[in-house]
C-alpha cells in the first residue's frame, strides 16, 4: 500500500495540522498553510482530523499508485488527472494500482492537498509530520519529497466516495481582504500610520515563503524599532525598519524583536497562503470577540460541510 | 505586569522592561502555573527575555477566561515554590582551532587570549530565551570587557557546538547554520537532540556555567573539529 512520488514539482512537502507544544525549544508550528483545504481534504477522505496529506506547490506533482487507494485533491485549482482523465477538485477518487495522477498549475492559488484514505503513515517528530526543512524534521528525513521516494498508506477500506457541493468551494482570488486582531505593539503606531495600513493596498512580494509573506507598499513606522526578542503568533504582522509589513506564518521563527501591529485570522491565512507573488491584499480591523465567534461558525461549518456521495 | 491579545488564540504577558534574573523567575513560575491551571486549554508558551507569549485553544477557552486567569494570579505562592533554577556545566575547548574569532576578539579587546576564556568562564549565564533555531539558546550576559558585535557578514556555516559572543550574549550553536556571531570555541555537548527528550540539557531559567578544557578532553567527551 504505497504512493510512489514520480516528479516533486516546485516543492511538495508532506504536511499536517502542524506541531504543538515545543515552542519553546525553538521548534516552529509547520502544517498545512491552507488548513482549510486540508481539513476538508481529509474530512471527504474520511480521515481523522491531522491525517498527512501532500501539499503541493505550483502542481508539478505526478505519483503513481503501488496498490488502489481512495485520493482526493483540494485547494488551489489545479488540473487533475489520472491516467488521461481530468477529474474534479474537492471529490474523492479511485486511484488504482498502476496509476499515474499529475496535478498541473492553474492561473490563480499556490498549494493544493493531495490526500489519501486513511492517511500517509510516516514516523513522525514531535507528534507530527510536518516537515520543516529548516528544522529537518517532519517528512522524509526533513527533506521536501523528491522522485523516487515511496510513501505507505494506511489500508483502503473507506468505500464511502464522497464530494464537496460546488456551492461550498472555496473561492481562490488574486486579491484578498485580511481580517486583523489588533495587538502586540498596535499601540507604538500612530494613528496616522494605522490609519495608511488598513487603507491601503499591499502587493505580495516574490521574497515570500512559508516562514511569511513580505508585503510591498506604503511604509509603516513604529515608535518604537527594536525590542526585546518575544513569542510571534501564527498570522503576525511584523514592521521591520524598512516599514513594509511581513505576516508571519507557519515556519516562521518562534521569537522576534521587531514591533507587530496584531495579527492575521487564522481563517483567513487560508487564503493569504493561496496568493502568488503580485497577488495583493488589504487588511480589516475585526474585535477579539467578532475574531471567537467566527473561529466558532467556521468549526461548525466545517463539522457541518454538505458532501455528496457519488455514485 | 501586562497583558495584551498576540492574536485570535494568545495574549503576550510582559513582566518586565528589562531582562532580569527577576523576569526570568516570574515568567518562569508563570509558565509552570499556567501549564497547571489550563492543561488542555493550552496549546503552547513561548517564553522570552521579559515576556510569556500564551497559545490557548479558542475552541475550549476564550481570551476573558485566559486573561483573568493570567490576572488572578497568586504571585505570594512564588516565594513558596522552590525554584527550579539548575546549573549546569557546559565544557569547551578555547581555540583558534575551533574559534575562528578569539585571536581577533582578544586583539581588539586589548586582552590575552587567557584573559577571554577566564572572563568567559568567570561567571554562571542565564538562559533567557530559545528560538532561532530549535535548540539555540540565549545566554546573558557577558562581561562587558569580552561584548563583542556580530560579524558585519554572517558566516555561511557555523559548525555544531561552536560557542559564540553577540552583544552581551553568549551561545552554543546546536546544529551547522549560518550565523554572524563571534566563535571562541567549541562545546562537545549536543545542545539539541530531536531523537530524546527532554531534547536539550537546558531550559529557559537555568543558570549555565562554561569550563575550559583541552583538545584531549574535547575528543574523548565526543567533540568534533
Amino acid at each position: 500500500m504505497a504512493i510512489e512520488i514520480n516528479e516533486a514539482g516546485f516543492l511538495s512537502l508532506l504536511q499536517d495540522r502542524g506541531r504543538f507544544g515545543h515552542h519553546r525549544i525553538g521548534l516552529t508550528t509547520g502544517g498545512a498553510m491552507d488548513q482549510n483545504a486540508y481539513r476538508i481534504c481529509n474530512k471527504l477522505l474520511g480521515n481523522p482530523e491531522g491525517a498527512a496529506v501532500i501539499e503541493a506547490t505550483l502542481g508539478g506533482l505526478v505519483v503513481t499508485a503501488t496498490a488502489d487507494h481512495l485520493i482526493c485533491v483540494t485547494g488551489a485549482p489545479v488540473e487533475l488527472k489520472i491516467n488521461d482523465e481530468t477529474l474534479p477538485l474537492w471529490s474523492c477518487h479511485q486511484l488504482k494500482n498502476g496509476d499515474t495522477l499529475s496535478l498541473k498549475a492553474g492561473d490563480v492559488g499556490l498549494r493544493s492537498y493531495l490526500g489519501v484514505a486513511n492517511g500517509f503513515d510516516t514516523d513522525s517528530n514531535f507528534d507530527s509530520v510536518s516537515t520543516v526543512v529548516r528544522e529537518k524534521i517532519g517528512g522524509i528525513g526533513g527533506e521536501k519529497l523528491a522522485a523516487g521516494d515511496i510513501l505507505n498508506c494506511g489500508d483502503a477500506e473507506s468505500t464511502l466516495q464522497m464530494k464537496l457541493l460546488s456551492e461550498q468551494h472555496p473561492i481562490y482570488n488574486s486579491h484578498v481582504s485580511l481580517r486583523v486582531i489588533p495587538g502586540y505593539q498596535y499601540d507604538y503606531f500612530s494613528r496616522i500610520d494605522v490609519k495608511r495600513f488598513f487603507s491601503n493596498r499591499y502587493k505580495v512580494s516574490d521574497r515570500s515563503d512559508r516562514m511569511g509573506y513580505r508585503l510591498l507598499g506604503p511604509s509603516i513606522h513604529s515608535k518604537s524599532k527594536q525590542l526585546l526578542s518575544e513569542g510571534i503568533s501564527l498570522g503576525a504582522i511584523q514592521i521591520p525598519a524598512d516599514g513594509q509589513p511581513i505576516v508571519l506564518l507557519n515556519d516562521r521563527q518562534t521569537i522576534g524583536g521587531y514591533p507587530k501591529l496584531g495579527s492575521v485570522l487564522s481563517l483567513d491565512i487560508s487564503l493569504l497562503a493561496q496568493l502568488r507573488p503580485g497577488n495583493t491584499v488589504e487588511f480589516k480591523p475585526i474585535s477579539i470577540e467578532t475574531a471567537h465567534n467566527l473561529i466558532h461558525l467556521n468549526e461548525y461549518y466545517i463539522n457541518e460541510l454538505k458532501m455528496a456521495e457519488l455514485m | 505586569m501586562r497583558v495584551i491579545n498576540a492574536s485570535e488564540n494568545s495574549l503576550i504577558v510582559y513582566l518586565g522592561e528589562q531582562a532580569t534574573p527577576d523576569v526570568s523567575d516570574k515568567i518562569y513560575y508563570l509558565a509552570d502555573e499556567l501549564e497547571k491551571v489550563l492543561t488542555t486549554d493550552l496549546i503552547d508558551l513561548i517564553p522570552s527575555y521579559a515576556s510569556l507569549l500564551v497559545i490557548f485553544n479558542p475552541l475550549t477557552t476564550d481570551h476573558f477566561s485566559v486573561r483573568n486567569t493570567i490576572l488572578s494570579m497568586n504571585w505570594e505562592a512564588q516565594s513558596n515554590t522552590k525554584k527550579r533554577r539548575e546549573t549546569i556545566i557546559l565544557p569547551v575547548y578555547y581555540d583558534e582551532e575551533v574559534g575562528d574569532d578569539l585571536n581577533n576578539l582578544a586583539e581588539k579587546k586589548r586582552l590575552a587570549v587567557d584573559e577571554v576564556i577566564e572572563l568567559h568562564t568567570g561567571i554562571s549565564y542565564l538562559v533567557y530565551a530559545i528560538g532561532f533555531a530549535p535548540g539555540f539558546a540565549y545566554l546573558g550576559e557577558v562581561d562587558e570587557k569580552i561584548a563583542a558585535q556580530r560579524l558585519s557578514t554572517p558566516r555561511m556555516n557555523v559548525p555544531r557546538g561552536s560557542v559564540a559572543i553577540a552583544d552581551r550574549q553568549t551561545a552554543v550553536y546546536p546544529a551547522p547554520s549560518p550565523g554572524g556571531w563571534n566563535l571562541i570555541g567549541r562545546c562537545p555537548v549536543k545542545m539539541y537532540d530531536p531523537s530524546t527528550p527532554p531534547y536539550m540539557p537546558i531550559g529557559i531559567g537555568d543558570t549555565v556555567r562554561f569550563e575550559a578544557i583541552d583538545r584531549k578532553k574535547f575528543l574523548s567527551l565526543g567533540g568534533e573539529i
